[in-house]
């Protein structure tokens, strides 16, 4: 039997006990069983996965360390950029570029002796809850086959709910991490805006986007987070200063910490799930923590605030996409049909309609209306939450209001669909983090997760009650 | 109906001499082979991130302080358009918070040009559009882009419509030009594109609201700038008088018919759609780096100009110290004064002491001083001076009195310069009379030939003095 906590495969590549190659083999092997039914994978990149496992066994074999992630099998998210693996974002119209570059986390997990498996499916240009608006078809929940993994980062969540790696980087600008971590019934992490550099990262809401880890414990998760995390000086948004190690913070209990209930909550949260998230207080009532009601009320604009922010910025984000110096071109007669044709090409519908919406928004006679009464909003759910940390450590709500649904149940329907995303997009326009953990099961005996959030920075009590719901559970 | 007034504001923007772009390490350097000075950020590749360059903001502080702006707390923008030279899709510059405000430059003159703003943004690339007339797109057949201008750091210097003339407009340019240079924020070549002015252009009665204004594009040249105000002033006049209205738009300067011609209306202008550009953070200077800043901003031309004058007695708005400013040369006239030489004198000689454009001077300054020094004394004609620099300029340096010795310039003294003279009278009677009679130009044949007598060592003041005795006597 192999090792499965990341600091136990650690520890025995680097003492020799296994390989990484050997652990990649059961992988690969793995992905060869079930990738073909669940489709985590836009590229499973098996050649520079052998070499990057063949470099941390002779790092081992000279008596190098290979680093805390020695072995680890990593799956990413493919809206981050690898240097000559083509990095699709799960679109038409980036068909054929090859990035020349790594972004910040993908170097970071090579220096610390990861092993990439792949680059994962994704909702086009990571918008989307349910990895469905993939130009490169839907992937599927391992739990059960015809129903969606979440997303946008679907394919990281499934590929290690699947087994098909250890860990696995998704972005998260609206719940896009923690969503499909609940629907497959892992670890998800949204951390503070700006702990995790972004440099690297194909942008899509540029100041509500954050990178962070799925793994299937609370402990794995914060082990990934304290490699990637920290300072980086090409991210100029990237927060200037040490954090303490997650993994340390994971020991204390939660006795006296207070847990805040949102009171006034969105509504719309299925039964099966509100009956996981009252459990979840129940469990850290008994381990000695306190129940606080506090009120959060412009949490309710929070989904009309993200749909104007995000697709302005994106519309702006996306504008570079023209055909003219990489990805898709479809010639035309001139420059702006150019552009035109390769735009209709290149872009699925939803992105479409949120490059649309977005201009709109920011377009003169508009921007007041919309674009900066959205930031007003921001405003005030930042400042709600804020006050709202005065009276609790952390908050618990659900992650999505629903488990896992039918694949094509939401197609027909964005506005259906934009919902899944009411209770992780006001800590995205915070800037605050969040973490999904797997509690139990629902409906259909299909994953639920409950959500942890937190204040600015406030990741390792975060953390540590996380991990108290873990231990609840086992 | 002739009491139109011109009214001019003026938008320059100037290359930062970073070392390196506004937002990437790629260097900033004209003139290298197209798309070399490229990376990541500068293609506006898929996940690239833009990091300011703080040289580029000091840079862009000294200009503002050396404007008489307040720096100010800012943040950057997104401006969006699509452009094929324009990686990004848009350009990120300062809109409502920008670095430099509420400032002014003084014209020789003395009269004060409002800024407005000088704010920092980022160059886009450059378009070659092959196969059209004139270098337009319209009708080419294709376009070459070279991106290594793009990400180039700018600063944009906005003027209030404190303009009054063509005459200011050329003024304040080379003004500018001049305190940009001395403050070494850019070389600031209007030919190499360094530095790019836009002129709006607009005419009302005085007393009366401004008029309807146009922005006139693609001015190359201080001169060009004249040119086009006169133009756009003579257009918009003539437009108005004979029953039409000025329509605001963006015109376009054509050097070749000396006009200008209407490059889109407002109608057709983009919506920018601008908004806080979400990859950077606000920009807030310590009061310890502006003051750092300021406190290291050299003399400016117009204090130059000031202490120049009053150094040499010349006019400071005059061709002579203002030349010698503008070449930064002043300094080297100083020195010669500092070590007891004549500072009138050092202004005439100051331009031929360096090579063309040199930064060195070719001759130390205090062998100039001595030969100024000598020649004030009477010790040597202007001629001989002349040609004891020139032999100065050919070694370099060298003692002006040896030189002088050496050329036999011992100064004539006046018992034997006033023989020779009488003999001139004698020799050019004919020239005597004319001259005796009132033609004063008669003059010019004796003094030839007092100085055909004595090899040029006569000192032609001292001639002229002798004749007009002689003639009065």
């Amino acid at each position: 039997m192999s090792p499965t906590s990341v600091s136990s495969v650690a520890a025995a590549v680097r003492s020799g006990a296994t390989t990484a190659t050997a652990l990649l083999d059961e992988h690969l092997a793995r992905i060869a069983g079930r990738e073909s039914e669940i489709h985590a994978f836009n590229l499973v990149t098996t050649e520079t996965a052998r070499a990057q496992a063949a470099a941390v066994d002779a790092a081992v074999a000279r008596g190098d360390d290979p680093g805390p992630l020695a072995g680890v099998t990593v799956a990413l998210k493919d809206n981050m950029c690898t240097r000559g693996i083509p990095t699709t974002c799960s679109s038409r119209i980036l068909d054929g570029w090859t990035p020349p570059y790594d972004a910040t986390v993908v170097e970071r997990l090579r220096a610390a002796g990861a092993v990439m498996v792949g680059k994962t499916n994704l909702d086009e240009f990571a918008m989307g809850s349910s990895t469905e608006n993939s130009a490169f078809g839907v992937t599927r929940n391992p739990h059960d086959t015809a129903r969606v993994a979440g997303g946008s980062s679907g394919g990281s969540a499934a590929s290690v709910a699947a087994g098909f790696s250890q860990v696995a980087l998704g972005s998260d600008t609206g719940g896009s991490i923690r969503q499909p971590a609940a629907l497959c019934g892992v670890v998800g992490v949204k951390p503070t805006y700006g702990y995790v550099s972004r440099f690297g990262l194909v942008a899509y809401a540029s100041s509500l986007d954050q990178i962070g880890p799925f793994a299937t414990s609370v402990e794995d998760a914060a082990r990934v987070l304290d490699v990637i995390g920290g300072h980086d000086p090409n991210d100029s948004t990237s927060i200037p200063q040490q954090y303490p190690s997650l993994v340390e913070s994971l020991g204390r209990d939660v006795a006296g910490l207070r847990i805040g209930r949102i009171t006034d909550l969105p509504g719309g949260a299925e039964p099966d799930v509100l009956e996981r998230l009252e459990a979840a207080f129940d469990a850290l009532r008994a381990a000695g923590a306190t129940i606080v009601d506090v009120e959060v009320p412009a949490l309710t604009y929070g989904l009309s605030a993200y749909y104007v922010i995000a697709p302005a910025e994106a519309s702006s984000n996306l504008a570079r996409f023209d055909g003219v110096r990489y990805g898709l071109r479809v010639d035309a007669s001139d420059t702006n049909s150019m552009y035109g044709a390769t735009r209709a090409a290149g872009f699925g519908d939803e992105v479409k309609r949120r490059i649309m919406l977005g201009t709109y928004a920011l377009s003169a006679g508009y921007y007041d209306a919309y674009y900066g009464k959205a930031l007003k909003v921001r405003r005030l759910i930042h400042d709600d939450f804020e006050r709202a940390y005065q009276r609790a450590d952390v908050l618990l709500t659900p992650t999505s209001p629903c488990v896992a649904f039918p694949v094509g149940a939401k197609g027909d329907n964005p506005l259906a669909m934009y919902l899944v995303d009411v209770y992780t997009i006001g800590t995205n326009l915070a800037g605050h983090p969040g973490m999904s953990v797997p509690y139990g099961t629902g409906a259909d005996g299909l994953p639920v997760g409950v959500q942890v959030l937190a204040g600015t920075l406030q990741e390792p009590t975060m953390f540590r009650v996380g991990a108290a719901l873990e231990r609840s559970m086992s | 109906m002739s009491d139109w007034e011109l009214v001019v504001g003026l938008e320059v923007h100037v290359e930062l001499a970073t070392a390196t772009k506004l937002f990437s390490a790629s260097p900033n350097r004209f003139g290298d082979d197209p798309n070399t000075n490229i990376d990541p950020v500068t293609l506006g590749l898929p996940g690239a991130l833009p990091v300011l360059n703080g040289h580029a903001v000091e840079l862009a502080m000294r200009i503002g302080l050396a404007l008489n702006c307040t720096v100010q707390p800012c943040t950057f923008h997104r401006k969006n358009y699509f452009y094929p030279d324009m990686p990004k899709a848009y350009q990120v510059s300062q809109y409502d918070n920008p670095l430099n405000v509420d400032g002014w430059l003084e014209l020789p003159g003395g009269k004060r040009i409002g800024i407005e703003r000088a704010h920092m943004e980022e160059d886009a690339g450059k378009s070659t559009h092959v196969g059209g007339s004139g270098g337009r797109v319209h009708g080419a057949q294709y376009s070459l882009i070279d991106l290594n201008r793009a990400g180039v750091p700018l600063v944009e210097i906005v003027s209030r419509p404190d303009i009054r003339s063509a005459e200011e407009a050329r003024q304040y340019v080379t003004e500018l030009r001049a305190i940009l240079v001395a403050v070494g924020a850019s070389d600031a070549k209007m030919e190499e594109g360094s530095m790019r002015v836009d002129a709006n252009v607009s005419v009302h009665h005085p007393g009366t609201p401004f008029g309807t204004r146009c922005e006139i594009k693609n001015v190359n040249s201080v001169r060009s700038l004249g040119r086009a105000i006169e133009y756009e002033m003579r257009r918009q006049i003539d437009l108005v008088e004979s029953g039409g209205t000025v329509r605001q738009e963006t015109r376009h300067w054509d050097e070749n018919d000396g006009r200008t011609h209407t490059l889109r209306t407002k109608e057709d202008a983009d919506d920018y759609r601008y908004f806080l550009e979400p990859d950077l953070v606000p920009l807030a200077p310590s009061a310890d780096w502006v003051e750092k800043v300021r406190a290291a901003l050299p003399v400016l031309p117009a204090e130059r100009r000031r202490r120049l004058a009053t150094l040499t007695g010349q006019p400071a708005d005059g061709e002579a110290v203002s030349s010698v400013v503008e070449r930064g040369q002043d300094a080297y006239v100083e020195a010669v004064a500092h070590v007891g030489g004549d500072a009138a004198r050092a202004l005439v000689y100051v331009k031929e002491a360096f090579a063309d454009e040199g930064d060195e001077p070719r001759v130390p300054a205090a062998d100039i001083a001595a030969l100024t020094q000598m020649e004030v004394e009477g010790a040597v004609t202007a001629t001989q001076a002349k040609a004891i620099l020139a032999d100065l300029l050919a070694a370099g340096g060298g003692d002006p009195a040896a030189i002088a010795a050496a050329k036999g310039f011992e100064a004539i003294d006046t018992s034997a310069l006033e023989a020779v003279v009488d003999a001139a009278i004698a020799d050019q009677a004919d020239a005597w009379a004319k001259f005796c009679a009132g033609d004063g130009k008669a003059m010019g044949a004796i003094v030839g030939a007092v100085m055909k007598a004595t090899q040029g060592k006569a000192d032609g003041k001292i001639v002229t003095a002798i004749l007009n005795a002689r003639r009065s006597s």
